[in-house]
């Protein structure tokens, strides 16, 4: 009878994956109403299996729920990656980092937002807004006079950044007070209170939360991304660990007694619901290739293949690879933001690195600067590790479930061996596909070419 | 697409009749990730008063049947855990998970599920009262929590060892040990006594030369260390090859047949039971136990802290089916409410945040064994 | 952590001749850092000479242990430019074996087993001798293995595929490791085959008497330490002559620089680089053992931070570099004991890697490292 949980949860992923390929067909219609219809049909499809009950057992169980929501919040991260990865060519082990500030950033907001207190939204409101003018300031100045170092710019940037969060802190701390009379008490919520104001902050603190990691990812990218690609891969490691430091001493430290340091950041509410994943997911899909089809991204595909070139074609590689870095972590922070508020607790044990290595896994396993292997990836990872061995181990006696991150590396091992170009190659899907425009076809030949020097993306002694 | 998705709706309904014979019992510990030691432990602990259950005949006339879980000690693999345990398992009743950071998110999972969880070893307060403190009706723990241990052990420092400066040791990110410190440093200075340094380490530090030499330039009567006995011996052994002489003292995270009483000789920590204890229940648990497990020598293991506690826990909630003379979780949780019960780890109540309450038994370290020194009632 | 600040201020003259605008005001606020942390630090250093050299000794031995775990990483990504994430679990296997050896076939005493006059101590000395060479040879036979199956076959794939494999292989080792029946998860004392013995100074050099206290304000050491100096810095000197003066240093020097000349000029790149491996397996291996003798603690997962911090010593230091390697080590000791002892303990990883940034941002190669040129 336990075997049919086990092909279930084989068969669901499978039914996932062709999901997957159905969206992206459809995504990749030309007529914007046929986008529509798709859209509407692969939330449809996903939340009727979600209602769908039969006597006690759910089509869609809270379990599988729960992994396909790990599933997005991993597929928002991991496309954050190869983008940066990927399609520029910059070795980033710092996504869970970003992963981590978004989370602990939207579930404080949301956090302070329940218990009647708006200063959380307002500060970091503020100082999202406020950073990034000061950034722009900055950086329009900077322009003006050419040829000023990273290290230079960066102390301005750092400068600017500081004042500028010091005076959201500041006008938050004076502006949220006028707020309190509409929060109500308990027994009387005010305007404020209201279940769908919370759906409003909720949708605010994830934006928040990844532009709050968006100028983080600026910031320290600026200097960072200067260096040679296996020092920057080792500085972005140390942004993780220094990020996971600074969470698990975020009561003594930090200034943030709330989020309660290493015990664990208790009470956030948990309004991550499949309307809202499946909107941001849709989101992210369209940012990152949106942005992977303009000339920017064009661009950034340039730095990847030769940096040398890309500059003599009069592209700024610097400002490049920062604007992949920044997109990038701005995906990551949303992941965190609906992570956070789906699993209503967060410790900095989630965000150590050795976790950070499964994004990278991810888009190494789904195949470099593909978008679609990516997703695939993404959902086949959780769903293989999380759903099919748990199910799988869990029916073969006391012992084997400590089998269950043996067999995965050996998995990876495996399809490493097999496939060391990933799971899809460079393949893509419907809405991903460039096929049909001459720079997509371009660059296909350009990959195929740079496949026959045997090297694939990355060249020896780079 | 939609054909797929008919196929999968029929292989899942294949699943459909559980065998009404047996009780499922869900437990959930870390086999795997950054603590698989304590999960074993755990999970050793509460397997052996399963198959004791069983060979009297189940609970009920039912066999209990353990469902065994890897909760990876991370709140997302826990999650996850739970919710196949919970929904796919269909267990009304879940022992574990042994982190508290792992515990609190799948309390929510299972009161919302009304699933009864009982925690072995998770002594944030949080796993049993929420945001708010209100009691979390199906969330138990089997552990002593921080403030009674922590109370004591500063009790015992400033009367017994006539000790007025101490110096906390503790790992930032643990939370049983943030507890501990916090709960000690309270009472100790209530008392009139003064902590003269505080530090803190993570637990995956090793080398601790830098504190221990703080320690020495602050020149403290007794030190704190609250952690598990592997922490215990790398700080002890470094005190040693210091000239360090001051006590240490520490909770039951130290009992454990790993510990290195040469480095801890001098030191002084509180658990649920003395191994001079006469009283039945130890004397058998400790019997079955080395006569359940053997270490990889062929000898008999001997129980650490978190093996005995998972062993009680188990039994807790079995005892508490059994007055219930239902599997009804509602009715499970009212009969462990009102359980008296008498385990290894002493005569069982729990109070209105269900935490156990029982008494604490402090222990001498000397080269060669541990001593009995005195118990305290709570 | 000074000292590599203060290095970094060479460049300057550099970047003046080409004068880019406003270029002061990084080194400026760069200055400002490190002003701050040697004010702090010689504050404190002056208020407590004492504790201030005791600190730094704790550190040199933390840097000596991971100098022995840099030298394999930064000899093996100076050839296949790999970063070998399993190299800390290699080292962790040599742990285990040692522990195997002597707390259950009790290898350490064979010679007076087999000669029973023979002194105790010459026997412990042989004893332990013998074990850290098994724990070297099984490092070196696991690392040659892991080379073969795991990395050998992905050598003219993309390299990111063989870092994944690296991972791979370090969590196939920690969780296989982590089995009950293989090391189990367990925290398992480690029974060192020779005593501890510590000294303390004060008017010459006396032992600490276990269990008795030492005097106030003086600087103790032990015997592990020395061990640990001596073995860190005799595979220092060792490895300078394999790499400088032998033939297979000539080639994997080669091979480093540039593999398919260094194959048309007849030298046989795959046993270069299983050599390689080898190597540096074997002094984890021997790092293995010191360092479990030192901690007297072992467990599945001991390899992880201890291989990291001894990756980030190597890039610091500059990876390809054997000296780098061995100076990155000792700065990273350095800057941890120092952190530990003058800012905060769980600050320590966060100090670690802002300095490597650091220096990075400053020295963009690490310490010792060559320019890279035109090669990529």
């Amino acid at each position: 009878m336990e075997l049919g949980y086990l092909a279930g949860s084989i068969v669901k992923l499978a039914a996932l994956i062709g999901w997957i390929y159905g969206l992206l067909w459809g995504l990749g219609r030309p007529k914007a109403w046929q986008k529509a219809v798709t859209i509407i049909l692969a939330f449809g499809v996903i939340q009727a299996a979600i209602l769908a009950k039969f006597g006690d057992i759910a089509l869609f169980s809270a379990f599988d729920q729960g992994l396909l929501i790990q599933a997005c919040t991993m597929t928002m991260v991991a496309l954050g990656l190869n983008l940066i990865y990927g399609f520029n060519g910059q070795f980033s082990l710092a996504q869970w980092g970003f992963y981590g500030i978004g989370a602990y950033c939207s579930a404080d907001i949301t956090y302070r937002w329940t218990s009647g207190d708006a200063s959380g939204l307002l500060v970091a409101g503020l100082g999202t807004i406020l950073g990034a003018l000061a950034l722009f300031l900055v950086g329009w100045l900077l322009k003006k006079k050419r040829g000023v170092p990273v290290l230079s710019a960066f102390t301005f940037y750092l400068i600017a950044l500081v004042a500028a969060g010091f005076a959201a802190v500041k006008l938050g701390g004076a502006l949220s007070p006028l707020l309190a009379p509409y929060f109500g008490s308990p027994e009387a919520p005010g305007v404020l209170a209201s279940p769908l104001a919370l759906q409003i902050v909720f949708f605010l603190s994830i934006i928040v939360a990844g532009a709050f990691a968006a100028e983080v990812s600026f910031i320290f990218g600026l200097p960072v991304l200067s260096l040679g690609s296996d020092y920057f891969g080792i500085a972005t490691l140390g942004f993780a660990i220094i990020v996971k430091t600074l969470l698990v001493n975020s009561d003594t430290i930090l200034p943030f007694p709330e989020m309660k340091g290493g015990r664990g950041m208790i009470g956030i509410p948990k309004l991550t619901n499949w309307i809202w994943v499946f909107a941001f997911l849709i989101l992210v899909i369209v940012i990152i290739r949106n942005f992977v089809r303009s000339s920017t991204g064009r661009a950034t595909l340039a730095v990847r293949e030769d940096e040398i070139a890309a500059r003599a074609m009069g592209i700024d590689v610097a400002k490049n690879k920062l604007m992949a870095f920044v997109v990038g972590s701005f995906v990551a922070g949303l992941g965190g933001a609906i992570y956070a508020h789906y699993i209503g607790f967060l410790a900095p044990g989630s965000f150590d690195f050795i976790q950070g290595y499964n994004p990278l896994i991810i888009v190494v396993f789904g195949g470099l600067g593909s978008m679609t292997g990516t997703i695939a990836a993404s959902f086949g990872w959780i769903f293989f590790l999380e759903g099919f061995l748990r199910v799988l181990l869990g029916q073969l006696g006391s012992d084997a479930p400590s089998w269950r991150l043996v067999l995965y590396p050996i998995a990876l091992l495996l399809l490493m061996l097999v496939r060391p170009q990933g799971l899809l190659g460079t393949v893509e899907w419907g809405f991903f596909k460039d096929g049909n425009n001459p720079i997509g076809r371009a660059r296909e030949k350009l990959s195929a070419a740079v496949k026959l020097k045997g090297s694939g993306t990355k060249k020896e002694g780079e | 697409m939609k054909r797929v998705l008919t196929i999968a709706l029929a292989l899942v309904l294949t699943v459909a009749s559980l065998s009404a014979a047996d009780l499922k019992v869900g437990v959930l510990s870390p086999l795997t990730g950054p603590v698989p030691s304590f999960g074993l432990s755990v999970k050793e602990g509460t397997l052996l008063a399963v198959s004791e259950w069983n060979a009297k005949g189940g609970i009920l006339g039912q066999k209990i049947v353990p469902v065994i879980e890897d909760g990876q000690c991370d709140a997302a693999a826990a999650t996850n855990a739970a919710n196949k345990l919970i929904n796919q398992d269909q267990v009304k009743f879940i022992l574990g998970e042994v982190c508290s950071g792992a515990t609190i998110p799948v309390t929510e999972l299972a009161g919302a599920a009304k699933v009864l969880l009982l925690s072995p070893t998770a002594t944030n307060p949080n796993v049993t009262v929420d945001k708010a403190g209100k009691t979390k009706d199906f969330a138990f723990r089997a552990c002593y929590i921080d403030p009674f241990q922590g109370g004591i052990l500063a009790q015992f420092s400033y009367t017994r060892l006539k000790a007025k400066n101490a110096f906390i040791l503790y790992d930032q990110g643990n939370d049983y040990t943030i507890g501990l410190a916090n709960a000690f440093e309270a009472q100790f200075t209530k008392l009139g006594g003064k902590v003269v340094g505080k530090e803190t380490y993570t637990k995956t530090d090793t080398d601790f030369s830098a504190i221990l030499a703080k320690i020495k330039a602050a020149k403290p009567e007794v030190v704190l260390l609250p952690d598990y006995y592997n922490i215990v011996n790398l700080v002890t052994k470094q005190a040693k090859e210091k000239g360090i002489t001051v006590p240490f003292v520490g909770g039951d995270g130290w009992d454990s047949p790993d510990l290195d009483k040469a480095a801890a000789a001098g030191g002084y920590y509180t658990n649920h039971y003395s191994p001079e204890d006469k009283r039945a229940e130890v004397v058998n648990f400790l019997k079955a136990y080395a006569a359940a497990y053997k270490d990889d020598a062929g000898k008999g293991k001997v129980p650490d802290a978190l093996a005995t506690l998972g062993y009680d826990g188990a039994n807790l909630l079995f005892t508490a089916i059994k007055n219930a003379g239902s599997t009804d979780t509602t009715k499970v949780k009212e009969a462990l409410e009102k359980i008296s019960f008498n385990g290894v780890t002493g005569k069982i109540t729990f109070d209105k945040a269900h935490n156990p309450v029982k008494a604490l038994t402090i222990l001498s370290v000397t080269k060669d064994k541990i001593a009995f020194d005195s118990v305290v009632q709570p | 952590m000074p000292s590599s600040i203060a290095s970094g201020k060479a460049p300057i003259s550099d970047e003046k001749r080409r004068g880019p605008p406003l270029a002061w005001v990084g080194w400026a606020f760069l200055g400002l850092i490190g002003a701050v942390t040697v004010a702090y630090i010689a504050g404190k250093a002056w208020s407590n000479p004492v504790l201030f050299l005791q600190n730094i000794l704790d550190g040199l031995k933390l840097g000596f242990v991971y100098a022995l775990i840099a030298l394999g990483y930064t000899m093996v990504y100076g050839i296949v430019k790999l970063i070998n994430f399993a190299h800390g679990d290699v080292f962790m296997v040599g742990a285990f074996t040692s522990f195997y050896a002597v707390s259950r076939f009790r290898l350490h005493q064979w010679p007076s087993a087999v000669f029973p006059g023979i002194d105790p101590t010459v026997s412990v000395i042989i004893g332990s001798i013998t074990v850290v060479l098994l724990a070297m040879l099984i490092c070196v036979l696991l690392a040659v293995t892991i080379e073969r199956v795991a990395y050998k076959p992905l050598r003219e794939a993309p390299r990111i595929a063989a870092l994944i494999t690296a991972i791979g292989v370090s969590f196939f080792l920690e969780f296989f490791g982590a089995l009950p029946f293989v090391y189990s998860g367990r925290f398992i004392p480690y029974k060192a085959p020779f005593p501890t013995t510590a000294w303390y100074v004060q008017d010459g050099i006396h032992p600490i008497v276990s269990g008795t206290a030492s005097p106030d304000n003086t600087i103790s050491f032990s015997n592990i330490f020395l061990l640990i100096a001596a073995a860190s810095i005799l595979v220092q000197v060792f490895l300078q002559w394999i790499v400088k003066r032998t033939k297979i240093g000539v080639a994997m020097r080669a091979a480093s620089y540039d593999k398919s000349t260094a194959r048309l000029m007849g030298i046989n790149v795959d046993r270069v680089i299983s050599f390689t491996f080898a190597i540096g397996a074997a002094f984890a291996g021997l790092g293995g053992v010191l360092y479990a003798i030192a901690y007297s603690s072992i467990w599945s997962q001991l390899g992880v931070l201890p291989g990291l911090k001894a990756f980030v010593a190597a890039v610091l230091g500059g990876i390809g570099s054997i000296p780098g390697a061995f100076v990155g080590a000792l700065i990273m000791g350095q800057a941890e004991a120092l952190t530990m002892g003058y800012i905060s303990t769980p600050m320590r990883d966060a100090v670690a890697f802002a300095i490597l940034i650091i220096v990075l941002l400053v020295k963009p190669t690490g310490l010792f490292g060559e320019p890279s040129g035109e090669k990529a």
